[in-house]
């Protein structure tokens, strides 16, 4: 006889059986996925998913028995109270013919429909599938002093936040127990023995005596030795591990003006989602900066972008020249890869526009890999002829700047999705 | 008549007296190779010893619960080409694990030489004793001795086979694709379980070093005789040879249709053949599949056997341990736990019930066989005369492992006990009757009667539709007809049927045409046509 161990072989041995298993659903596993991110709240975006599938490309169809048809002699096991010439009426709807033997096999009709577990890269894999990040140019290896904090053992001192509760209490219970530190219970045992020594009738002095000496000794003690001292403090200890990165940074830009509905809003922050996670799937590092406007543009933080609200008229020029002086104070154009999304309902100053397009020609346009462009709108607001200022104007640069602008309107949450396949798709880009 | 239920694996559990003084081999869950080892050659001395089993040399392999998934995927075959379908049930059996629905099988054991045993390392030492016991020692015996494997598989190769089979696969991937390797072993696996020759002895004595070889001399000489200018010329010509050889014969139909061999109920073996259109390495993918299918045919005939034997004969050697002294208490209550679980047999009316559980009455028939050789009553002495009491009862057990099949071993050996411990009966499901009937219950007059239904519901050729190609006009309009001869009015079912179809259709290339025919009247209940999609 032998033994082999295997449990060290190389895992997945049925990797490729799977890979082809989702080729083969691809089309309904990608309509799963679609619906699944669509539930989704922008931080948990980012994960695996279970997906059910009804996929008519996994069947495994044989030659099988039809069923409730015919005739059928079986036995069961376990009878409690039948005799010969009993009958058993069938259930309602003729479910099998009393087929109880013959329960779904595993490779029967049941097994159409099931759910299973994609695990997180090939449900993005799925979810991004034949999507590409326009021009790449910029993907280099930075020596930039990016560092990131990793667990490095314990240390005796640092910040009181970073204490390590096990490692403290595990040496300070050696330390007192080393020590001799007399607990709560002796010194109660040694107070009720010295009081009842007292109330003894005859008093015996030397007793009495001893015992209070103990008891002096250990309330010291108890003093002296501390529960926790300075010696058992252990603190985590963390090292900074540079790391090489490639990143990108990403500028949202959004009209905050009244007209810009919740709705709307939320339309602008589904886009942005995907954007985000779809930059994330590229880069190690990637930075948002949402920036918001009306008549002036300010950077602000994402909750405030989304849910704050403000009045004023729409300058789209200000927010543009917010970015640029963000750009130019943070991100230089050589280190990192520029992107933008820019949502808004249409809206501007018709003075405003002519500007716009300087700055887009002129300074944003070349230092972007890609400037898109979301007009969100109610459905119904919409026809093709009648453009918004915005669109209007942008659309001269669309034609101008094929390679890194491109323009959508969005109605409705189910058009994100398509859209943004469509901003990115294989070879709508950059072609 | 009263009739109380208890399935015979609700009893108490009572320890076996020992025979001799405690000295355990091993005392706790915790395991080692040098463990296993030695429990491994102690059960030898019990197995090969007292019981005078006969296996293959065992290869016990140790798996991880992921491993494990693994294996089963590939239908327990420690090697198989890539198909998507293993993806599919990998992942639906990882599903069902992983929400617990399911837990692993304690090991997979295949019908090899030497024999390969899967043990997962999450197991306890009590369960890879038990493990052992049941795979290495009975399994393996079974798989050596049983005439049904010895007919139709070859231990020796299967291993080997399955490498050509593997390497052959991805090789035909690389060089025609992976859709188009896709669509012959799709149409092949559906049509897997008529890939098996009930009645011809088809088997082929090369060993897989000999088919690669084979396949191998086909194309060097495929690649010798390239020649560019002939690839200008209509596709046809690939095909051509058979069918213009047959076409020239095809005018005296009856003749003809002996010389294919019709009919002829491998469809799988008749389109590897005769097929007109498939191109040498589809017919080659045919055959592989075939070869497989013809590999899990006496598995299927051997289930309730097969497992009976397994179970039977770890419960014999874990007893026996016992009895020597060399199991603990712990372990013993470990191993009964897990063995009584294993051979529950659920009543009909259970939630849990699923069909006959094979090991309960695999395992109770076995143990009856042996009562009845060393204590049989007078019942057991009127049913079984010929070896009632005659105190061999691993002998009678060993000549009954080696000669029959699920089918054939429930005719001859269900006893009346077993009978009445399982409270067997008989019912009849007519399609236009609204209620079931109760034909025969466990007493003296439908003993008989509910063993002789049993052993039918045993029976593979009742279970899948008998199938068989009976006419292929190779001369004219070039359509194959299939007959599905159709017992006790049992029509295919159709959804399924015409699915299937199309994939027969796919790999004959011209019109598929299957008739249901009864098998009593003759009457023609139902027909099908295909057409292959383009």
């Amino acid at each position: 006889m032998q033994i082999v161990d295997r449990r060290l072989n190389p895992k997945s041995k049925s990797l490729g059986n799977r890979q082809r298993f989702l080729r083969r659903a691809k089309a309904e596993i990608r309509e799963a996925v679609k619906d699944a991110i669509k539930n989704r709240k922008v931080s948990e975006a980012d994960g695996g998913e279970k997906v059910t599938i009804r996929s008519k490309n996994l069947r495994e169809p044989s030659f099988g028995l039809g069923r409730g048809i015919g005739n059928r002699d079986f036995v069961l096991p376990g009878n409690e109270q039948y005799r010969v010439g009993d009958a058993i009426p069938k259930p309602p709807g003729g479910g099998g013919g009393g087929g109880k033997g013959r329960d779904g096999s595993p490779d029967g009709e049941g097994q159409d429909e099931f759910s299973f577990v994609l695990s997180r890269d090939e449900f993005l894999d799925l979810f991004f599938d034949d999507l590409k990040l326009p021009n790449l140019v910029k993907v280099k290896l930075k020596d930039l002093k990016v560092s990131k904090p990793a667990r490095a053992g314990f240390s005796a001192d640092g910040s009181p936040a970073r204490l390590n509760h096990v490692r403290t209490m595990r040496n300070s219970l050696g330390r007192r127990i080393a020590l001799r530190r007399p607990t709560e219970a002796e010194i109660k045992a040694l107070e009720v023995a010295l009081a009842a020594a007292e109330a003894e009738a005859p008093r015996n002095e030397i007793a009495i005596a001893e015992l209070a000496r103990q008891l002096e000794h250990k309330r010291r003690m108890r003093k002296t030795i501390a529960f926790i001292d300075p010696l058992d403090l252990r603190y985590n200890r963390f090292e900074r591990v540079p790391k090489p990165t490639t990143q990108a940074v990403m500028f949202c830009l959004m009209d905050a003006s009244a007209s810009m509905t919740e709705s709307l809003k939320d339309l602008a922050k589904r886009f942005f989602m995907l954007l985000h996670l779809f930059l994330t799937r590229h880069y190690r590092e990637v930075h948002i900066v949402f920036i918001r406007h009306t008549s002036t543009a300010v950077t602000v933080d994402e909750e405030t972008f989304f849910r704050g609200t403000e009045t004023g008229g729409t300058v789209i020029s200000s927010a543009l020249e917010e970015m640029l002086r963000v750009v130019r104070a943070s991100y230089s154009p050589a280190d990192w890869n520029i992107y933008a999304a820019q949502a808004s309902d249409g809206d501007n100053f018709h003075d405003d526009m002519p500007r716009c397009m300087e700055l887009l020609t002129k300074d944003i346009l070349p230092i972007c890999q890609y400037f898109a462009y979301i007009e969100t709108a109610h459905g119904e607001r919409y026809s093709d002829t009648l453009e918004t200022q915005v669109w209007s104007g942008y659309s001269e640069l669309e034609d101008a700047n094929a390679a890194n602008f491109a323009m959508r309107r969005v109605t409705s949450p189910e058009d994100i999705f398509p859209v943004f396949r469509d901003l990115f798709s294989a070879n709508g880009v950059g072609t | 008549m009263t009739i109380t239920a208890t399935t015979p694996s609700e009893s108490a559990v009572k320890l076996p007296p020992r025979m001799a003084p405690l000295n355990p081999l091993f005392d706790g869950a915790e395991w080692d190779f040098a463990l296993i080892n030695r429990v491994y050659d102690v059960m030898g001395e019990i197995a090969l010893g007292e019981m005078g089993l006969d296996i293959y040399p065992n290869q016990i392999e140790v798996i991880t619960a992921e491993q494990m998934l693994d294996a089963y995927s590939s239908i327990g075959m420690p090697l198989m080409y890539r198909h998507w379908s293993f993806g599919k049930r990998f992942a639906y059996d990882e599903a069902a694990y992983r929400k617990g629905h399911r837990s692993l099988a304690f090991e997979i054991v295949i019908n090899s030489n030497p024999c390969i045993n899967y043990i997962m390392e999450e197991n306890s030492m009590t369960m890879q004793a038990l493990v052992i016991a049941h795979a290495a020692y009975g399994h393996n015996h079974f798989f050596k001795n049983n005439n049904q494997f010895q007919q139709w598989t070859q231990a020796d190769h299967i291993i080997d086979y399955l490498s050509f089979a593997k390497t052959y696969v991805a090789d035909c991937e690389d060089r025609f694709g992976q859709e188009a390797v896709e669509l012959t072993l799709d149409a092949a696996h559906a049509l897997m379980n008529q890939g098996v020759s009930r009645n011809l002895k088809l088997r082929s004595r090369n060993p897989a070093k000999r088919e690669h070889q084979r396949e191998m001399a086909r194309r060097e000489y495929e690649e010798q005789t390239y020649d560019v200018l002939s690839r200008t010329l209509p596709e046809i010509n690939r095909g051509e040879p058979v069918t213009a050889s047959l076409l020239a014969q095809s005018n005296a139909s009856a003749a003809e249709q002996r010389k294919l061999g019709l009919p002829e109920e491998n469809i799988l073996y008749f389109l590897e053949k005769y097929a007109p259109k498939l191109a040498d390495w589809q017919r080659e993918l045919l055959r592989i599949v075939r070869s497989l299918s013809q590999y899990f045919y006496p598995q299927r005939q051997t289930k309730l056997m097969n497992e009976g034997c397994a179970t039977f004969v770890h419960y014999e050697i874990m007893n026996r341990l016992y009895e020597r002294g060399q199991l603990t208490d712990g372990t013993m209550l470990e191993f009964l736990h897990s063995h009584s679980s294993v051979v529950f047999q659920p009543s009909f009316n259970d939630r849990r019930y699923s069909g006959m559980n094979p090991y309960a009455l695999g395992f109770a028939m076995m143990r009856d066989i042996q009562r009845i050789c060393l204590e049989p009553s007078d019942e057991d002495r009127a049913w079984f005369p010929d070896f009632a009491g005659n105190n061999d009862p691993f002998g009678t057990l060993r000549d009954a492992w080696a000669n029959y099949r699920d089918e054939s071993f429930v005719h001859q050996f269900l006893s009346p006990k077993v009978m009445r411990d399982f409270h067997l009966f008989a019912l009849r499901d007519e399609a236009k009757d609204p209620a079931v009937r109760i034909t025969a219950i466990h007493d003296e007059q439908g003993y008989r009667d509910v063993r002789r239904r049993l052993a039918r519901s045993y029976d593979v050729g009742t279970q899948d539709a008998d199938l068989q190609v009976t006419d292929a006009d190779l001369s004219g309009s070039r359509r194959l007809v299939v007959t599905h001869t159709v017992r006790n009015g049992i029509i295919l079912d159709k959804v399924e049927c015409e699915r299937t179809l199309q994939h027969l259709a796919r790999l004959w290339g011209y019109r598929v045409r299957l008739i249901e025919v009864d098998g009593e009247s003759g009457r023609v209940l139902k027909e099908h046509e295909v057409l292959p999609m383009p």
